[in-house]
C-alpha cells in the first residue's frame, strides 16, 4: 500500500487485524463499533478467514476462547453494554491464560446509556473486567492510526504474555475518518505448545483449564500469572508526552480527551500558562513512573477524562497525592471542547497561585 | 479550516464531507471527518464536521466552523450562529428561503436541488454544493476533483462518478457566474453612489 | 478371544462418579467411538460446568472446560479455526438446557459441524440435587422439595424434540445409558455422531438419559429402574432428526 488511506477508526482496526494476522472474529452487533463487523464479514472471507456473527456476546467471547484454544489469532468487537456481557469469558481467558484481542468502542452508560461516545468504562478495563484477580493490557487509541498499529501491537502482546489485549476506544474515535498509513505489519511469531491441536499421536495431552480445585496449586497459578504481569508492567507501559519539558501543569488524558487536551494545551500555551500532557497509550499497565516523575515537576495535574473520575483515582494513587488532582469531564456522551479544558487550566492555575 | 455540513439524513452530508476530507489527504494537509451518529437510518439530522490544517490536529471535533455547508433550514438556524467571523456559510437556497441573519461572514446562496434537478441530476445537490465549495475555499483542479472521486466513490457506484463530477462543474460555474454578477451589479449600484 | 479392555483413548485414572452414576458408562461410549474411528489424534473435547466438568482427566485427549453452558461456543471457535480437528462437547442438562441454552440452540441452528453429547439425569448433580430444566413435574429435588410444581415453575425441557424443528442440524437421537440394550443402542448413536463430524455432515446430539442415585435418594439399581418408568415416558428413545443418511443408504 502506499501513501496515507483516509478511513475510519474502526475500519483501519478491522484492517490491522487482518494485517496482523487475525483471521477469526466472532462477534454481535452494537453500535458505535459495527463498522468493524461490517468490514470484516467482507474482509475475512478474501483472506481465508471466519467472519461469524455470534448468537450473543457471550458467545462470541467463548468462540473467540475456542479459537484460542486452537492456538489461532481471533478478536471480538463490542461496545460497553455488550462487554459487560462479555465479562465472564474474559475472566476465563484469563483463568486459561489465553491470549486474546477484545475490543470496547466505548458508549455512555450505565446500563443502555446512550450511543454517544463515553470513556466511563475505565475502571471496568483496567481492573480486568470478570471476576477473580486478573488484568488485561488496555491499549488506548487516540486517532484513526493508532486503531490500526495499537490493535497490531494488542496481538503481538497477547500473544507474549498470553493475556487478553483491550482496545478501549469511544466513539470518537472509532467513527472518525483519518488518513491512515498501513505499514505491513511482522507479526511475532510465538509458538504456542499448548494448543489443543489434537494430539496427533505425538505428545501429551494438552489442557486448557481454569478450574484448580486445590487452593495451594490455584493460588500458585495466580502467583505466576502476576509474575508475567508485573513482566507487562516492567516492559509495555507507554506513553505521551506533549509539552512536558518546562509544565507546570499537567493534563492526563487519553483517546479522544486526549485530542481535546492537546488543544487546550496548545491554547493555554499561547497565554502564556505552562501547560503539558501525558497521555498514556496504555492504560493498563499505567504509566505510573511517568508521571511520579512529573510530580516532582508540576504544581498539579488535571485529569480529562469522559468519565466521574475513573483514572483520576490512577492518578492520585501514581504521585501518591504528592500534588493535587482536579478532574475535568463530561459524562452520558457529551464531549469536552478544548474551550472547557483551557477554562480548567486557568481555573486550576489561578486556584493554585 | 473547521468545516461543519448540515442537513437531512438522506442529503448526502456525510458523502459531501468525506469528499472534502479526500480532497484534503490528496493536498497532503492533516484530516480529520467526523460524523453525527444517532439511531435512526433515514431522516433526521445529519451532521459531519471537517478539520483540514497544515499541523496535526486535536480535537477532532468542530464548535465553531470556518465554513458552514447549510443543507436545509433547521440546519442554517441551528448552526449559523457559531460561524466564526470572518467566515463563510454556503447554503442550498432552493431549500433555504430566509437568508442567514449575519452580516460578519461571507453568505453564499446557491439554489442546488434547483440546479440539480434541472439537470437530471436529482440527488446531487450536495456535489453542486461541494463545486461552489470548491471554487473558493478549496482549489482542485479537474484531475484532482475526478482523483478524490474515484477515492471516495464506493466500486459498485463506479458509474455515478460522471454524474457526480457534472455536478460538481454545474456548481462551480454557477456561483462563479452568480458572483461575477453580483459584483458587476455591486459596481453598477456603487457607482453612481459615488458620483451622487 | 475378546478381552474386555478401557478404550485406548482412555486414562487409568479412577472417576469421581459416584457409585451407580452412569457418567462412566457413557465416557467409555465416547471412548469406544473415538478409538473406533481411528480419531484420537484428532480430537478434541470441551467438559462442561457440572459433574463432568474433570472429564478431561479420563480421556487422553487435548481438551478444554468451557464456562457453564457455552461448551458450543468454545467448540465453535475450536472448530472453526481448526476443521480438521474432531471437536465435542459432553454436557449436562443444567449447562446445555438451562445456561447454556442459547448457545447450544444456534450451534444446532448453524448446522455447526460438531458433536454434543448430553447427558441428562434431570437434576443438577455437582452443586448437590437442585431442580434441573429437565426434572420431571412432581419430582422432588433439593429446590423443589414438594415436587417440581408446573404451575409454578413450567415445565420440562424436551431438547430432542425442540432441535429436530430446526433445519440446522444433522442428527438428534435419544438414548439411555441403564441396560445392556439401551447401552448398545447409545453406542451406535454415539459412534454416528462422530462419524457424521469426520463426513463433515454437520451438528450432531446424542441425549443419554442417565441416572443420579444420590441425588434421587435411590440405590443405583433403582435409579436404572426409575428412567425405564419415570423418564423415558416422558423423553422417549429414537431418532428425532436425521439427515445424515441422505444420500448414503
Amino acid at each position: 500500500m502506499t501513501g496515507p488511506i483516509l478511513m475510519k477508526g474502526n475500519e483501519a482496526l478491522a484492517e490491522a487485524a487482518v494485517q496482523a494476522g487475525c483471521r477469526y472474529y466472532f462477534g454481535y452487533p452494537i453500535t458505535p463499533q459495527t463498522e468493524i463487523g461490517a468490514y470484516l464479514a467482507k474482509r475475512m472471507p478474501e483472506v481465508g478467514g471466519v467472519f461469524l456473527q455470534a448468537e450473543s456476546e457471550v458467545a462470541a467471547i467463548h468462540m473467540l476462547y475456542g479459537a484460542s484454544c486452537a492456538g489461532k489469532r481471533a478478536m471480538t468487537s463490542s461496545s460497553s453494554p455488550g462487554v459487560s456481557l462479555k465479562s465472564e469469558g474474559l475472566s476465563y481467558l484469563a483463568g486459561s491464560d489465553l491470549p486474546a484481542l477484545v475490543v470496547n468502542v466505548q458508549r455512555a452508560g450505565p446500563g443502555l446509556g446512550g450511543i454517544q461516545p463515553s470513556q466511563s468504562d475505565y475502571m471496568q478495563a483496567t481492573r480486568g473486567g470478570g471476576h477473580g484477580d486478573f488484568r488485561n493490557i488496555v491499549l488506548a487509541p487516540a486517532s484513526a492510526q493508532e486503531m490500526a498499529t495499537l490493535t497490531m501491537r494488542g496481538f503481538d502482546l497477547a500473544d507474549k504474555y498470553r493475556m487478553t489485549a483491550m482496545i478501549l476506544a469511544d466513539g470518537t474515535v472509532g467513527q472518525m475518518m483519518e488518513p491512515v498509513l498501513l505499514e505491513p505489519a511482522q507479526p511475532l511469531n510465538i509458538e504456542k505448545p499448548w494448543a489443543l491441536t489434537g494430539t496427533q499421536g505425538k505428545r501429551e495431552k494438552n489442557i486448557v483449564t481454569s478450574l484448580y480445585l486445590s487452593p495451594a496449586e490455584l493460588e500458585g497459578k495466580n502467583l505466576s500469572r502476576f509474575a508475567r504481569y508485573a513482566l507487562a508492567e516492567q516492559n509495555e507501559t507507554d506513553f505521551e508526552a506533549f509539552c512536558m519539558d518546562d509544565a507546570e501543569i499537567c493534563l492526563v488524558a487519553y483517546g479522544i480527551s486526549a485530542r481535546v487536551s492537546r488543544s487546550a494545551v496548545s491554547a493555554a500555551r499561547e497565554k502564556g500558562i505552562r501547560a503539558g500532557m501525558i497521555r498514556p497509550i496504555t492504560l493498563w499497565p499505567f504509566p505510573t513512573e511517568a508521571l511520579r516523575q512529573a510530580a516532582k515537576q508540576v504544581k498539579q495535574f488535571l485529569s480529562v477524562e469522559l468519565s466521574m473520575g475513573q483514572m483520576l483515582t490512577d492518578i492520585e494513587l501514581a504521585v501518591r497525592c504528592a500534588r493535587p488532582v482536579t478532574l475535568v469531564s463530561h459524562v452520558g456522551g457529551v464531549i469536552l471542547t478544548p474551550e472547557e479544558v483551557l477554562h480548567a487550566i486557568d481555573h486550576a492555575v489561578e486556584v493554585s497561585a | 479550516m473547521r468545516i461543519l455540513i448540515a442537513g437531512f439524513g438522506g442529503q448526502g452530508v456525510l458523502f459531501l464531507g468525506k469528499l472534502i476530507a479526500h480532497a484534503g489527504v490528496l493536498l497532503g494537509k492533516h484530516v480529520t471527518w467526523l460524523p453525527s451518529y444517532g439511531p435512526e437510518m433515514r431522516g433526521g439530522t445529519a451532521n459531519c464536521a471537517v478539520i483540514l490544517s497544515d499541523e496535526p490536529i486535536g480535537s477532532p471535533m468542530v464548535s465553531e466552523p470556518d465554513v458552514l455547508i447549510a443543507m436545509n433550514l433547521p440546519s442554517l438556524t441551528a448552526y449559523q450562529p457559531r460561524v466564526q467571523t470572518g467566515g463563510e456559510i454556503l447554503y442550498d437556497a432552493s431549500l433555504i428561503r430566509e437568508a442567514p441573519e449575519r452580516e460578519d461572514v461571507r453568505l453564499r446562496a446557491l439554489p442546488a436541488t434547483k440546479l440539480a434537478s434541472d439537470a437530471g441530476l436529482e440527488g446531487l445537490a450536495n456535489m453542486i454544493l461541494l463545486g461552489a465549495f470548491l471554487s473558493d475555499c478549496l482549489p482542485l483542479n479537474e484531475t484532482e476533483i475526478l482523483h478524490t472521486l474515484e477515492q471516495t466513490v464506493p466500486r459498485h457506484k463506479a458509474h455515478l462518478i460522471e454524474a457526480n463530477r457534472h455536478a460538481i462543474a454545474i456548481g462551480k460555474q454557477t456561483i462563479e457566474q452568480t458572483e461575477q454578477e453580483l459584483h458587476s451589479e455591486t459596481k453598477r449600484i456603487s457607482h453612481p453612489r459615488k458620483v451622487g | 478371544m475378546t478381552m474386555f479392555r478401557k478404550p485406548r483413548v482412555m486414562t487409568a485414572t479412577q472417576t469421581h462418579y459416584c457409585p451407580g452414576c452412569t457418567h462412566g458408562i457413557i465416557h467409555r461410549l465416547v471412548g469406544e467411538a473415538i478409538d473406533t474411528l481411528g480419531i484420537e489424534g484428532r480430537s478434541v473435547g470441551v467438559a462442561p460446568v457440572g459433574c463432568s466438568v474433570l472429564a478431561y482427566n479420563y480421556f487422553n485427549l487435548d481438551m478444554t472446560i468451557a464456562a457453564h453452558g457455552r461448551a458450543p461456543a468454545v467448540a465453535t471457535g475450536l472448530k472453526r479455526a481448526n476443521p480438521d480437528s474432531i471437536v465435542f462437547t459432553y454436557q449436562g442438562d443444567g449447562d446445555l438446557a438451562s445456561i447454556g441454552m442459547a448457545e447450544a440452540v444456534h450451534a444446532a441452528a448453524r448446522g455447526e459441524n460438531i458433536t454434543i453429547i448430553f447427558v441428562n439425569n434431570a437434576v443438577y448433580g455437582m452443586t448437590g440435587g437442585q431442580m434441573a430444566p429437565t426434572s420431571l413435574p412432581g419430582q422432588i429435588t433439593q429446590t423443589s422439595p414438594s415436587g417440581r410444581d408446573s404451575a409454578l415453575c413450567g415445565f420440562p425441557v424436551k431438547v430432542c424434540e425442540m432441535l429436530a424443528q430446526l433445519d440446522g442440524p444433522a442428527y438428534i437421537a435419544r438414548v439411555a445409558a441403564n441396560s445392556p440394550k439401551n447401552v448398545l443402542a447409545a453406542k451406535k448413536a454415539i459412534e454416528r455422531a462422530f462419524r457424521n463430524q469426520i463426513e463433515g455432515k454437520g451438528f450432531s446430539l446424542v441425549e443419554v438419559l442417565s441416572s443420579c442415585p444420590t441425588n434421587w435418594g435411590m440405590s443405583p439399581k433403582d435409579a436404572l429402574g426409575w428412567i425405564d418408568s419415570a423418564m423415558i415416558p416422558y423423553y422417549p428413545l429414537g431418532v428425532y432428526k436425521d439427515t445424515s443418511r441422505k444420500g448414503i443408504e
